[in-house]
């Protein structure tokens, strides 16, 4: 797998760097705007690695948690007075709980069934964010106030613009969150996520409790679309149910089994190139959810452990 | 006094009565084979008491406590291990790292401790790394540590599972056929190896084909045939069973019989 070709180190430096390094070349200040979109798709993506990559479970729901995450910015600043990164936090721990409660009966089922109830899940959210009109303003959405730290920033010397600071912040959470999951990776919680993964019942008979350990996986990956969703809020400063949609969903799965599920580097590759796609090329714009399905398909068939992990076993191969 | 017990133990797959009313026991140290044709039921009784699948009848009792229908993670708590005939290796893991999920029960502690990588968590990481170093130097596999599981023979699989078997520190292990795909000089290692892990208390419970090294390791044998318990005894005196040569000899003439047809 891509994870020993390239260590926990060498992944966040790789990272690190590119997000660093990337800005000297960008033609407008629309770029800034396109690579945090990267970093906040990416991280929800990473989270994903940890469910699907590590632990081998489907969600074709987890947009709800974003929905979750997001709608938290927008509401809790307006009727509990949160700050706004207060929020973030409490729309996490919302997320985290909620997960806990659906992971519970839905991760006892496998495959389709799995994928079918998650999909029911996240269904729900967007249906209840698009009809509590009077809270959340229904499909037209609402505003999200300002996160109010660039002014700080500004107050201490750090003049940056709107979209340069989100692109700064929205990377800092992204190597944060690429680190933790590297770190879980090769942790003892990780090893137990591989080995259910591998074989549930010999993971079983080494003491892995494996509805344990799926719920581990399914409630870290929950408050990562869940910070996701925030991050979006915050920086677009306006929310609509489409963010816990179904098409967000499948958005999110798409990203990471393109890129490749096991690994975080693959997966966040997967989210720069379809987050970067419909921005350059009109006709995958026109017709995104025909490209997604296609990109779908041909991963599938072509490469399915995705495009990274894929692209390093075929240099691999070559080398010996 | 008895450390694994079996009473009238049963199962049913549809109609048909895949393990009846078997029963036996297993002193500490004790290495006791269970024998029988292909599709005797060796393996279900294994599922059974592994707790992989739910008894119909009978009980399983180990150290004084019923663990009938124990869910297998918590039977790992308990001491008891096993290995499978069809290999269930954690694929895309690292021969090492197959060794140390072995070491769950031993290294689990606070998933945030995990995800920040706290002191806590590398310490636990590196005794369970270190402990299955040393137990795939045990079982010959030392050299392959860092190869993905995947790359190694069949024989050399079975080895594997049973190292990530002796992680757990088992009370009670459950072999599956250890030696099958394994040439002689394999077979004499697991042989050694299994002489040995008895010999520091461990209980062992073992399917195995090679009648040679079934009756020079066990202290007892358990004979199955059609689900049920035929004869149980020392080595010597299943060698001498009538009901036994008959079971074996009708199963080899059968055999034969297939082959020639
Ligand atoms: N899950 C199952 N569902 C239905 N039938 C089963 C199942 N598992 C085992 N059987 C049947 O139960 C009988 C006993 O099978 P088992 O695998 O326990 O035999 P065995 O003694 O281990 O044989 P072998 O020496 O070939 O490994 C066989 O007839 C088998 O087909
Ligand atoms: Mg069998």
């Amino acid at each position: 797998m891509i994870m020993r070709l390239s260590s926990k180190a060498t992944t966040l430096l790789i990272l690190a760097a590119v997000i660093a390094i990337a800005p000297f070349f960008f033609p407008s200040s629309y770029y800034f705007r396109v690579g945090s979109l990267i970093f906040v798709n990416g991280l929800a993506v990473t989270g994903l690695v940890i469910l699907i990559g590590y632990a081998g479970q489907i969600s074709l729901g987890h947009a709800g948690f974003a929905g979750i995450g997001a709608y938290a910015c927008a509401l809790a600043p307006i009727h509990l007075g949160l700050h706004p990164a207060l929020a973030a936090i409490l729309g996490a721990l919302l997320s985290a709980a909620i997960a806990f409660l659906v992971g519970r009966p839905i991760l006892r089922l496998k495959g389709y069934y799995l994928a079918v109830a998650s999909l029911g899940f996240g269904i729900l959210v967007s249906m209840v964010l698009s009809n509590e009109a009077q809270l959340t303003g229904g499909p037209d959405g609402m505003a999200v106030p300002e996160l109010g730290l660039r002014a700080v920033l500004k107050a201490v010397g750090i003049d940056l613009s709107n979209t340069e600071f989100w692109y700064a912040f929205s990377g800092l959470a992204l190597v944060l969150g690429a680190w933790l999951a590297l770190n879980l990776y090769h942790s003892p919680t990780g090893r137990a996520l591989r080995a259910l993964h591998g074989s549930e019942v010999a993971a079983r008979t080494v003491g892995v409790d494996v509805a344990h350990y799926k719920l581990v996986a399914f409630v870290i990956s929950a408050i990562y679309a869940s910070v996701s969703g925030s991050l979006l809020a915050l920086q677009n400063k306006f929310i609509t149910p489409d963010v816990a949609g179904f098409m967000h969903s499948i958005e999110m799965v798409t990203m990471a089994v393109l890129g490749g599920a096991g690994s975080v580097l693959g997966a966040i590759l997967g989210a720069a190139i379809l987050t970067t796609l419909p921005q350059v090329l009109t006709v995958f714009q026109e017709y995104e959810q025909l490209m997604l399905g296609l990109v779908m398909m041909l991963v599938m068939i072509f490469m399915r452990e995705g495009l990274l992990p894929s692209v390093a076993h075929r240099i691999r191969g070559r080398g010996e | 006094m008895s450390l694994l017990q079996i009473e009238g133990l049963g199962i049913d797959f549809g109609g048909l009565r895949a393990v009846n009313d078997v029963g036996f026991s297993l002193k500490p140290g004790e290495i006791v084979s269970v024998i029988g044709p292909n599709g005797a039921g060796k393996t279900t009784l294994f599922n059974m008491i592994s707790g992989v699948y739910a008894p119909a009848r009978g009980r399983v009792v180990l150290n004084g406590e019923d663990i009938t229908r124990m869910p297998p993670h918590m039977l790992a708590r308990r001491g008891l291990s096993r290995t499978f005939q069809n290999l269930q290796i954690f694929q895309s893991m690292t021969v090492l790292e197959n060794a140390v999920a072995g070491h769950h029960l031993h290294e689990r502690g606070s998933v945030f401790a995990d995800l920040f990588s706290l002191p806590a968590a590398r310490r636990r990481s590196k005794a369970s790394e270190d402990s299955a170093r040393a137990l795939l130097d045990r079982v010959g596999l030392g050299r392959a540590a860092e190869q993905e599981a995947s790359s190694l023979s069949y024989g050399a699989l079975k080895r594997l599972e049973i190292a990530r078997a002796l992680a757990l520190k088992p009370r009670v292990l459950l072999l599956d056929e250890p030696a099958a795909g394994c040439n002689a000089v394999e077979t004499e290692e697991i042989d050694h190896l299994i002489a040995q892990v008895a010999a520091e208390g461990v209980s062992i419970l073992l399917v195995e084909h090679d009648m040679k090294m079934v009756m020079r390791i066990s202290n007892h044998i358990v004979v199955l045939d059609h689900g049920e318990k035929i004869a149980e005894g020392e080595p010597a005196a299943i060698a001498r069973n009538p009901r036994v040569i008959e079971a074996y000899l009708g199963a080899q003439a059968t055999e034969a019989q297939n082959a020639d047809g």
